[in-house]
């Protein structure tokens, strides 16, 4: 069993916590300080908190079963790893058309940061973390993998 | 010269019934604990005989005990408000002794001056109140037919003292005690007795506190400042008063653990369960075994984890119990059975009855 | 209005090198406090309206955040310390009386601190906890002072039936905290780890939320002054009812919950309108006397059909133990006493502070009263008001408690940081509001497992304790004061409290 980021969307307390560890994982240093305050380019956070009211919760890629973004990419970047399930995209392969961020149904695909011809998306820490980052840090367990 | 001051002890404890009723000499009690003499040293030692009495059979025995003598006329009045007292003489002790220095003993032998509704209530008042008021006076036993002889040395020392060699009873229990501080007055020696009902003690209890403050609801006043002292009380609460089939004393005494508990079925279950809701302060808890002698019988008693050791064993007509096997072969070389008793056992004798056996709840040690 | 004199309380001290400007700390404040300024990418504080619950120094995940007492450079005077001239500067302004949250905070004596537990050596073997069973369960109720057994029929035989207990698996209960006080996920975490623990949580006078009735059976629910919420649904579901007639932190003190806090959630549960104000007088207009008492305990038992025990809740005052002998008397299966430290979600602070006595000396000398009086086992004996942890449960047990009532300590596990503002309705931790933003702050899952381990936590310890006394059942240790000894007491103190002075034997 594929296990996955599951969204608690009633306890989500919309502190974005959640947005700042993903960004700083996915920066050079790793380092929250270093990365926010030194670190010229900034990387995208790969998960999106979303409010309305009194609803909010942190939305990233779902790693559909029947991916719209694989299914639509042009060169085969977009793909799933077989192993984990993950969606990925091959940024060799990737020539920055955007197929997948128009066909996105979550809007959770994005260009990467600026002069990039990539896209920035979750990739569950490539599977390197038992825990990804963002469910470990949420303070509400808002976030839950399994 | 009474110390206020409650003594953990370890023991030593040995009881002789003979279910036929034929009456011994005192004396095969004392060789029983003499065996045991390593586990006293020499701060206390006391002797029950129930029979002893057979010529004043009816009448309430008042052993008592005086640290000084002019208390005694002070004593003497309160008796004889409820008692008429038949014969009064000092208790004969054995001149030669090694022992001398002791307080001075009398027996009384009583009867009610009117019926009433419950005289044994007003012997325990007596009791409560002459050890409890009258300074330099003590109570040791007030049964029908039976005495306590204790006091300081080691226990064949102070039965020799009594002469309890001269006395005849269909059962004996004994005591010999390691008090770990040292204690200067004889009314503190076991049994500790109350009507019929007399307690030997191995042990400490850790539970006094709350079995003490338990028995003040009932009216007990606890004035020796004795962990054993709660048990003879709680034996007559429950026996006498509450007429406890005393094969379940130890159901109460020693009660099961929930998770036995839980194990039985019904109506099982919830018998248990209301006596240990019921009966909470009277749980002993601690370390302990116990020998109790009442009116035709006799029982010993271990604690619930089994942290103080009692043997029984059986010859004929003669039920046995010491703190140490070698007691009981000392005096009975060869026994039908012989048994440890286990974590919360109740092991009764009674008279011109066979041994019966009491609920065992022996929890399995780790 | 002119400028307030009233300066802030707490000190904001951002480390500007750590500082990220992400802005947790202004999402997570509900009193305003931080704010986020775009044009220098700088996060700025407003002092004046924090309030120190500590909840963006908690989240902030730099660190950059400290938040202290502010140092006031009065000139230094024994008889004015800082919160009277606060307290006294705010009146003033106001014109009102001062208001406050959880328990008492002043020094008076905290009598746990000055006992202490015996333990078994050489004599008495003490117990391995790890090794040998040590009972903790607990049975709260009448008890019978002597079975009827016809022993002829062995366990047939039994001929007494018992009144109603509630079986406790430690001797620790929740207190009475209401839905309404509280929010639905606190009192939803409380009552699903009273289920899993095996123990109760007490509903409080707010009545009790319909999705609370399939959990009846671990909940005690209360019949208060204003009688909200009180329905023969909600007393037929309860494991038990009690009758509150005072709390620690306000005797004498009725409630109020405001109507902005009315909403329809909290309208269903109290039955009142929405938006109304939730007044409960301070007396019961149906109690003036101990008679009355009786009369309502005795209604309450007919209308539960003596299925269920009765409690009756008393603030420990100074005449304590004649009155908790008149609840006793009147019928009360247990009596709930309320210490002066004991919590509340909105007391008047004059009240809270100056009004009742501390729960040891209360609980001491009720527990006396009723043994000399001889029917201490006519009910049980749980107290409330000032329970920090496992040590002050034993001690409480051995000074004669059969339970302890927890509600701070509950809160604290749930995330509280004692910054008493629980009236506010604004609580930043998700508990003492009902602001559906901050509500959702408490997830009762999460709640509900700090709950449970705190309690497991405890019972380890009180295992530990009791093995350690050589003791391996608890009600061998109700009321065993031998087990206590005072230290730093006066005589006067220890003797209140039935307790010998520490160097004293047995």
């Amino acid at each position: 069993m594929v296990k996955r980021i599951r969204i608690h969307e009633e306890y989500c307390i919309g502190c974005r916590l959640c947005e700042i560890i993903c960004m700083v994982k996915h920066s050079a240093s790793g380092k929250i300080i270093k990365a926010f305050r030194k670190e010229s380019e900034r990387p995208l956070p790969r998960v999106r908190v979303e409010e309305e009211g009194y609803t909010s919760f942190a939305l990233q890629c779902r790693h559909c079963d029947e991916a719209p973004c694989v299914e639509n990419c042009l060169t085969g970047a977009m793909h799933r790893d077989e192993a984990t399930g993950v969606v990925l995209c091959d940024e060799d392969l990737c020539v920055g058309c955007w197929m997948c961020v128009m066909s996105c149904p979550f809007g959770v695909v994005e260009r990467k940061e600026k002069g990039k011809t990539t896209v920035s998306k979750c990739d569950v820490c490539a599977g390197k973390e038992e825990i990804p980052p963002c469910v470990k840090n949420c303070p509400n367990e808002a976030l839950t993998y399994e | 010269m009474r110390e206020k001051v409650r003594i953990p002890s370890g023991c030593a404890v040995a009881g002789i019934l003979h279910q036929d009723g034929r009456r011994v000499s005192g004396e095969v009690i004392i060789r029983s604990m003499e065996v045991m003499h390593e586990r006293s040293n020499g701060l206390g030692g006391g002797f029950a005989g129930y029979g002893i009495y057979p010529q004043f059979a009816e009448l309430y025995a008042f052993h008592v005990l005086y640290d000084d003598l002019s208390a005694r006329s002070e004593v003497e009045e309160l008796l004889q408000k409820d008692f008429t007292i038949e014969q009064e003489e000092s208790i004969p002790i054995w001149e030669n002794s090694t022992i001398t220095d002791h307080p001075f003993f009398f027996r009384y032998f009583l009867y009610p001056k009117r019926t009433r509704d419950n005289e044994e209530d007003v012997v325990v008042r007596l009791v409560m109140t002459i050890n409890a008021m009258i300074e330099g006076a003590y109570v040791v036993s007030s049964g029908k037919n039976m005495g306590v002889f204790k006091g300081v040395g080691y226990p064949e020392d102070i039965g020799r003292f009594f002469r309890i060699e001269e006395y005849e009873g269909y059962c004996w229990i004994a005591h010999g005690r390691f008090p770990t501080n040292s204690v200067g007055w004889w009314g503190g020696a076991h049994p500790f007795n109350l009507l019929q009902f007399s307690v030997v003690h191995n042990g400490e209890l850790s539970s006094y506190g709350v079995n003490r403050r338990y028995l003040e609801n009932f009216g007990y006043l606890c004035t020796l400042q004795t962990d054993t002292e709660v048990i003879a009380y709680l034996v007559d609460l429950l026996l006498r008063r509450h007429r406890v089939d005393p094969s379940f004393l130890g159901a109460i005494l020693a009660g099961p653990f929930w998770s036995q508990i839980e194990e039985m079925n019904e109506p099982q279950k919830s018998f248990y369960r209301a006596l240990r809701i019921t009966y909470g302060g009277a749980l002993l808890n601690g370390p302990f075994s116990i020998i109790v002698g009442f009116e035709g019988g006799m029982f010993g008693l271990v604690d619930r984890i089994k942290l103080r050791p009692m043997v029984a064993g059986w010859s004929g007509d003669t039920f046995y119990l010491a703190s140490e096997e070698s007691a009981i072969r000392a005096i009975a070389p060869s026994l039908d059975v012989v048994k440890a008793l286990h974590a919360g056992e109740v092991m009764i004798g009674r008279l011109k009855e066979g041994i019966c056996h009491g609920q065992e709840f022996a929890f399995p040690r780790v | 209005m002119a400028k307030s004199l009233l300066f802030p309380e707490f000190k904001i001290e951002r480390d500007a090198e750590r500082c990220i400007s992400c802005q947790v700390c202004v999402r997570q404040c509900a009193n305003e406090v931080h704010s986020y300024d775009p044009e220098d990418d700088t996060v700025y504080s407003a002092e004046e309206h924090c309030v120190g619950c500590q909840r963006c120094v908690t989240l902030c995940p730099t660190g950059a955040l400290e938040i202290r007492k502010r140092e006031i450079g009065f000139r230094p005077n024994a008889n004015w310390d800082v919160a009277s001239i606060r307290n006294l500067y705010k009146q003033a302004e106001t014109g009102g009386v001062l208001l406050t949250g959880m328990g008492c905070d002043k020094p008076y004596p905290i009598y746990w601190d000055h006992l202490l537990l015996n333990a078994s050596q050489v004599t008495n073997p003490s117990i391995d906890p790890l090794r040998e069973p040590i009972e903790i369960r607990t049975f709260l109720g009448k008890k019978e002072p002597f079975l009827e057994v016809a022993w002829s029929e062995e366990f047939a035989g039994l001929k007494t039936r018992l009144a109603p207990q509630l079986e406790l698996s430690i001797p620790v209960l929740f207190s009475a905290m209401s839905y309404g006080s509280i929010s639905y996920n606190a009192f939803r975490s409380l009552v699903e780890a009273a289920k899993e623990i095996g123990t109760f949580c007490n509903s409080g006078e707010g009545g009790l939320h319909p999705g609370f009735y399939p959990l009846g059976d671990w909940i005690i629910v209360q019949v208060a002054s204003g009688r909200f919420g009180v329905t023969p649904e909600y007393l037929e579901v309860a494991a038990a009812v009690e009758i509150k007639i005072g709390q620690g932190a306000k005797p004498g003190i009725g409630g109020h919950l405001p109507g902005e806090k009315v909403s329809p959630e909290i309208s269903r549960t109290r039955r009142i309108p929405v938006g109304s104000d939730a007044i409960s007088p301070a007396p019961h207009h149906d109690i003036y006397s101990i008679e009355d008492l009786e009369r309502l305990v005795f209604a309450l038992k007919e209308a539960t059909r003596y299925e269920k025990p009765i409690s009756v809740k008393i603030a420990a005052v100074h005449n304590v133990a004649a009155i908790a002998s008149g609840a006793v008397r009147a019928g009360a299966d247990i009596v709930a006493i309320d210490g002066i430290r004991g919590g509340t979600g909105a007391a008047p602070q004059v009240i809270r502070d100056n009004v009742g006595i501390p729960i040891e000396l209360a609980l001491a000398q009720v527990d006396e009263r009723l043994r000399k009086e001889g029917i201490r086992h006519r009910a049980s004996i749980v107290i409330a008001g000032g329970i920090r942890s496992s040590s002050d449960v034993v001690k409480a047990i051995a000074l004669g408690a059969d339970a302890v009532y927890i509600g701070t300590s509950a809160l604290l596990a749930l995330g509280c940081h004692l910054c008493q503002k629980c009236y506010t309705g604004k609580c930043n931790w998700g508990i003492a509001t009902q602001d559906p933003y901050l509500t959702k702050r408490l997830n009762p899952q999460m709640g509900k497992r700090r709950l449970v381990n705190l309690l497991r936590a405890w019972s380890l310890e009180i295992k530990e304790i009791l093995g350690g006394m050589g003791i391996n059942a608890i009600e061998s240790l109700r009321g065993n004061r031998e087990q206590l000894r005072a230290v730093g007491l006066t005589k006067e103190e220890a003797q209140v409290l039935g307790v010998k002075m520490a160097g004293e034997g047995w």
